[in-house]
């Protein structure tokens, strides 16, 4: 019995005459889905199998999900005849382009075998010359399968050996993804033998042996993971080489190889190679070792895989770094990718090879790490990392420790060999393309997977308005690590004088199976997200901008709160001395904050809202009732009959007095940061912690702190927890709101006590909003309380509001995690993209 | 929202019998959007006045609409229009006064073509321009006009005037005529109008405008806010309102010209910016070529009148610009061949975008000063270190040049959205990092009238990079 072991990837094509049992074979050994046959193609563009007119256009339909699934990273088997060279020439052109192997198996079977067969299907009589042909054809096709590029043939000769065969699928080499780690992963040594001993040292290896007979493991089984370029340059390429190949074999390491080992491996080949870059250094250290060492180098080199998919999938590891396409996969240019970087060809002035910026570009799931250019110090691109400081050159050797994510170093001992070209300075902001995040990052209709709430989709329309309102208006991506979701109002109240009332606010809570609520205090201000850092440093740090001030101050639609940027940055460094003053810096290990408040008065940011809408209602309704009523009392005075209307008009000049009262609570003049008073009520997140595990309780009077360290721009809020079973503590609460709303406080947002709180229908909306009575002319009219009025408000729907708060909540909480978490850019903006997006679905803005 | 009409000719009581409604009764009608009300608070022989007093539905104005861009402040509930003179007020005047609107009475026939010493009084209209605006459209038809503007809230004076102004006409005019009078000019005041705007409007207009609106020193004005702006309406309204039009024409001209030159001087600003970037597109030889920030596309339907342009791209961030521009362009009946060589799709310039890699040139007219100056970074990555054409060519305001424009108040930048306005020195020194860092070459020219010391109203910085130019 014959196996066939093809890899996991990899384009198979079958080759055989009409007749040989291809497509038996194809339903034997792979799945119905891998298999593309051009008779099945050939009837889905002319409802007939057999219809030769229609074969281009069938093998352009194969090609196509041959390429569609490869792409993916699926096994494809093709099903046809293939024993012309032009027929397989495509396939293997296909394989080519997408990095996999081509795979021939052919089923060289008996003329009058396949003509028997043949012979038994009605559909197949085209005559006994059809495979008499294909026979001659596929003669020739054996003797020019390997030259014309498959890397694996199978030939089955008999119906027996047909029989016998089982096809095995094998990994690739790269593909070691049951290696789980922990790994620590080292960046170019170039023959630094005794930085490279003691980083091992540093990182927790017992290391022994002496540069004659080197050794080295790790107690706990941690293994090291060589990102290439061993040799060349340094000192001790030799003792690098013995002590590498010795972990390797000790499976105390793995190693992936640089250009360097490729070009000394070519050398010791016996091949051409120009000994410049530090090969002359090499090969004079390599002068007088036996003849056995060499040997093992040669072996060693290239038995070694161009880059290796670890731990699941999750780490990929390569000399130079690999785009997501090519993980994976198997090809010259993946190899050369893998050794050489992303180049195209195109050389600097110094002769060195122009890199592409690959980095910027990488969306992949996996985490990169490589060496190969040196720069001064290894930083996070989207999810890679280049760990090569450039210890020949008198840098340091660099670990990265895998899954901790820790960068470990030690100093070169010296200078071992000067740079060609000056040591790469961190790149200026103003060429640094992974600060931006890309188009195609944001627009489209997107699924974002939140761990609050599963896929939230973003529609392409939204995407489309959000755009111009985020390119037009909002601050630096990179300030913007969250938006604020909507909150709904509670279910309206079906009777009575008010529309929103504490009953239907708890009534929904305890509908959810909440036992406890926070009522807090609802300023009416403007909402406001801070980004506070430490200092201008720590903002450049943890954030990467620049001479932009300590942090920032934006909008619900991450828009700059203040137009002045001095007065944004003076209250900046006000909340940052709170914090300093309050300690919490230090209790929270962290360099910035990110909070959610209220700023106070409504005037200071709705000053061209007041003064443009809401005083002028006001005004000319004071006016024109005031003329009304007084043109109807003499009227009343002559005609009775127009009394009713009398009193129905100075109904309504009561209400509008009420109303300019309303609004002119929130109202008052400030001068700079004089009046101005913040009323923070989440501590969203800090460095390594989002705090939505700590209930609200805990931020109130963590944030109380900051109110006293700075009771002049801190305001407090006023919050009670409320049992909702005891109807005593609900009746309390209600008290206290009525009270509150009727002193003119805009009235109470409710919460549940926890964070996030799942009831037996689903997350449970994270706030509801309980407004008062007076508050609401400010959004329903200022005579909305009229009875003919009212009954009608009373009609409005919560639900579509009530879907994009939970909605919301799950993108902007995801935002907060991804950034704590590290992750790239472009990840931590699609989903502030994607509040801004649903922001502009047609909601009733009353709500 | 209160319409108060007084007569003092004996017996003033007549009053009742020219607007058909009994002095002694408190009447209602029904309008579309509310009720009004018609009264008299005082009727005697002496001194008769009526008012109409409008009771418009808060709730029924806004729940009726769908909420969009084009509702304004209509769509919401806390909205001055219940309160003012407005549309409305005119509707309802049409309404319940039509007998009198058209000059006829069943009970006084002969009084309804008299004139008679008439006042009106109305609450509040807006007259964002101040009195003057008032004076200016009704002294002209002979009244004497009382105006006391009404206080924003007196609590808070540093938020300025309200726009509104209890207004009082005063003259002796048939009763037809003063209402004709306010019915065509309260919304004027007031620039919008609760309902569609259409062709019928222009007769409305005209019918109760006729015998002085086309003698009025502000016709113009009239007919173009009382048509929401509508520009074609306008101008069929003009063209009517001027067939029998037999004042001096010279005086007319000469409106006339200095309108259009207040229109045109930015536009001949755009043609010569247009005709600039074309010249220099031309000088460095590009065949494939951007517009970033295209809006409404009219820079590249000059591009593919000439043949030389195998692809004319334009990038927006505005999807309704981008609507325009199509439209504009004639995409979708464009022949086959044409089409080809057209791109045009949404983008920003802060994110980074492989759509534009691959021409010859980018455009960026009057574009960056639209972006908040921290954002510059971005625009400078995308554009120049990642879709990196050969060229590339930016226009930016000259802001010493706003010195010389009339009427423009110092400190103040020429467009709401302009983040900033650059002198030479600073446009130039950002320009010349951006081409080091970038290995640009850079030179620098201007568009528009080049004056001695203030220089040209238009900066331009063309870059270019291996050898071209």
């Amino acid at each position: 019995m014959s196996v066939i072991r093809v890899p996991k990837l990899c384009l198979v094509v079958l080759v055989g005459p009409s007749g040989s049992g291809k497509s038996t074979f194809a339903r034997q050994h792979f799945l119905p889905t891998e298999v593309l046959s051009s008779d099945y193609c050939r009837g889905l563009v002319a409802d007939d199998e057999n219809d030769q007119a229609a074969t281009q256009d069938a093998f352009d339909v194969l090609h196509y999900i041959a390429k569609k699934r490869l792409a993916a990273g699926r096994l494809v088997v093709v099903d046809a005849t293939n024993v012309q060279a032009e027929a397989r020439r495509p396939l293997l052109a296909l394989a080519k382009e997408h990095d996999v192997l081509p795979v021939a198996i052919v089923l060289n079977l008996p003329e009058e075998v396949c003509q028997a067969r043949n012979a038994q299907r009605p559909d197949r009589a085209f005559g006994p010359h059809v495979v008499r042909q294909h026979r001659h054809q596929l003669r020739r096709a054996l003797r020019g399968l390997k030259r014309e590029g498959f890397r694996q043939i199978t030939v089955l000769d008999s119906e027996e050996a047909v029989a016998a065969a089982t096809v095995e699928r094998v990994p690739l080499w790269n593909d070691r993804r049951e290696e789980r780690g922990p790994f620590d992963i080292i960046g170019d040594v170039h023959g630094c033998f005794d930085e490279l001993t003691a980083l091992l040292g540093k990182l927790g290896y017992i290391v022994a042996g002496g540069p004659e007979d080197p050794r080295a493991h790790h107690p706990e089984g941690r293994k090291a993971v060589f990102l290439g370029d061993l040799v060349d340059r340094g000192p001790a390429s030799p003792a690098v080489l013995r002590l590498a190949m010795r972990m390797v074999a000790d499976g105390a390491a793995l190693a992936v190889p640089g250009n360097h080992d490729a070009k000394l491996l070519r050398k010791l080949n016996g091949k051409q190679v120009q000994p410049r870059h530090g090969l002359a250094e090499t090969l004079a250290q390599l002068e007088g070792e036996p003849e056995e060492l060499l040997d093992r180098v040669r072996r060693f080199i290239d038995g070694l895989v161009s880059h290796l998919v670890l731990d699941e999938g999750r780490l990929v590891v390569a000399h130079a770094g690999l785009k997501e396409a090519y993980q994976g996969r198997a090809s010259g240019r993946v190899r050369s990718f893998c050794l050489y970087g992303d180049t195209d060809g195109e050389i600097d002035s110094f002769g060195l090879p122009v890199r592409h910026d690959w980095a910027a570009e990488y969306r992949g799931a996996a985490t990169v790490v490589y060496g190969h250019t040196p720069v001064p110090t290894a930083d996070w691109v989207n999810r890679t990392i280049c760990i090569d400081t450039g210890c020949v050159f008198g840098g340091r050797l660099t670990a990265l420790r895998y899954p901790e994510r820790e960068l470990v170093e030690v100093p070169a001992a010296r200078v071992y060999y000067e740079p060609v070209r000056p040591l790469e300075p961190a790149p200026q902001p103003h060429l640094r393309s992974d600060h931006d995040v890309d188009i195609t990052d944001v627009t489209g209709k997107r699924i974002i997977i939140t761990r609050l709430r599963g896929n939230v989709m973003v529609r392409a329309e939204n995407g489309a308005a959000a755009l111009e309102a985020m390119s037009r208006f909002a601050v630096d991506p990179r300030w913007l690590i969250y938006l604020p979701p909507t909150m709904s109002p509670s279910e309206t109240r079906a009777e009575g004088e008010e529309l929103e009332h504490p009953e239907e606010t708890f009534g929904y809570f305890q509908t959810h199976e909440v036992e406890q609520v926070i009522c807090e205090e609802k300023h009416m201000g403007s909402r406001a997200v801070l980004v506070v850092c430490r200092d201008e440093d720590a903002a450049h740090r943890r954030f990467g901008i620049q001479g932009d001030g300590l942090g920032v101050m934006y909008t619900r639609t991450g828009r700059p709160f203040f137009s002045d940027k001095a007065l944004e940055q003076a209250l900046l460094t006000r909340v940052r001395d709170a914090l300093q003053g309050a300690g919490f810096f230090e209790r929270f290990a962290t360099e910035w904050f990110c909070l959610d408040a209220e700023l106070m008065p409504w005037s200071a940011k709705a000053q061209a809202l007041l003064r443009e809408q809401y005083a002028p209602v006001g005004a000319s309704a004071g006016a024109s009732l005031a003329r009304a009523t007084e043109a109807l009392a003499r009227a009343a005075a002559r005609t009775p009959d127009a009394a009713p209307l009398l009193a129905r008009f100075e109904a309504r000049r009561d209400a509008v007095t009420r109303y300019t009262e309303a609004y002119r609570r929130y109202c008052w003049p400030v001068e700079g940061l004089q009046g101005l008073r913040l009323a923070p009520f989440h501590l969203l997140a800090s460095e390594g912690a989002v705090h939505t595990d700590a209930d609200h309780v805990w931020h109130m009077e963590t944030l109380a702190e900051l109110t006293r360290a700075d009771p002049e721009l801190f305001h407090p809020t006023a919050y009670r927890v409320v049992d909702l079973g005891d109807a005593a503590q609900r009746a309390e609460a209600t008290a206290w709101w009525s009270a509150r709303t009727a002193a003119g406080s805009e009235g109470m947002v409710v919460k549940p006590l926890a964070w996030i709180t799942r009831g037996p229908r689903g997350l449970v909306q994270p706030a509801l909003k309980c407004r008062g009575r007076e508050y609401l002319r400010i959004i329903y009219g200022p005579e909305y309380t009229l009875p003919e009025h009212l009954e009608r408000l009373r009609s409005r729907g919560l639900q579509a509001k009530r879907g994009l708060a939970l909605r919301e909540f799950a993108l902007g909480l995801e935002a907060l995690h991804r950034f704590v978490e590290r992750e790239p850019l472009y990840r931590v903006h699609e989903c502030v993209f994607g509040v801004l997006a649903m922001e502009s679905e047609p909601v009733d803005p009353r709500l | 929202m209160l319409l108060t009409l007084t007569s003092r000719q004996a017996p003033a009581t007549d009053l009742g019998h020219l607007l058909s409604k009994h002095p002694d009764r408190c009447q209602t009608f029904e309008l579309a959007y509310g009720r009004a009300h018609v009264f008299y608070p005082e009727a005697s022989p002496e001194r008769c006045t009526a008012a109409l007093l409008l009771d418009l539905d808060p709730v029924g104005l806004v729940r009726g609409r769908r909420p969009g861009p084009d509702a304004g402040t209509l769509a919401q509930y806390v909205n001055d229009r219940p309160y003012i003179g407005s549309s409305f007020l005119s509707v309802a005047i049409a309404q319940v006064f039509r007998t009198a609107l058209k000059g006829s009475s069943k009970s006084r026939p002969e009084l309804a073509q008299a004139t008679l010493p008439l006042e009106a009084t109305v609450s509040a209209v807006p007259s964002r321009s101040g009195e003057g605006f008032l004076r200016g459209l009704f002294e002209p038809l002979g009244y004497q006009v009382d105006a006391t503007r009404v206080a924003l809230d007196e609590r808070f004076d540093e938020w300025g005037p309200s726009p509104y102004f209890e207004l009082t006409v005063r003259g002796d005019k048939r009763v037809s005529e003063l209402l004709s009078h306010l019915y065509v000019l309260l919304p004027v005041l007031d620039g919008q109008k609760h309902y569609w705007v259409g062709q019928d409007e222009v007769d409305k207009m005209l019918a109760h405008g006729a015998g002085w609106l086309e003698q009025h020193p502000l016709r113009e004005l009239i007919l173009r806010r009382g048509l929401k702006h509508k520009r074609r309406l306008f101008q069929a309204a003009m063209e009517r309102l001027l067939a029998d039009d037999d004042a001096e024409p010279e005086e007319t001209e000469d409106a006339r010209a200095e309108e259009e030159a207040a229109i045109e001087r930015p536009l001949r600003l755009d043609d010569a910016r247009r005709g600039a970037v074309q010249e220099i597109l031309h000088e460095v030889g590009a065949t494939r070529v951007i517009d970033l920030g295209c809006g409404e596309g009219r820079l590249m339907a000059a591009l593919l009148k000439e043949a030389r342009y195998t692809l004319v791209a334009g990038m927006d961030v505005s999807a309704r610009a981008l609507e325009i521009a199509a439209e504009r362009l004639h995409l979708d009946d464009m022949s086959e061949r044409k089409r080809a060589r057209v791109q045009l799709f949404q983008g920003a310039l802060t994110y980074r975008d492989e759509r534009l890699k691959g021409f010859d040139a980018a455009c960026l007219i009057e574009v960056i000063e639209h972006l908040d100056p921290p954002r510059l970074e971005a625009l400078e990555r995308v554009v120049f270190g990642h879709a990196a054409p050969p060229a590339v060519v930016v226009t930016t305001p000259n802001v010493e040049h706003n010195v010389l424009f009339e009427g423009m108040p110092a400190g103040r930048l020429r467009h709401r959205d302009h983040r900033f306005e650059w002198t030479r020195a600073e446009f130039q020194a950002w320009a010349s990092q951006v081409a080091a860092r970038h290995h640009y070459e850079v030179r620098f020219g201007g568009i528009g009238a080049d004056h001695p010391e203030h220089g040209p109203p238009t900066q331009v910085a063309v870059f270019t990079r291996g050898g071209e130019a």
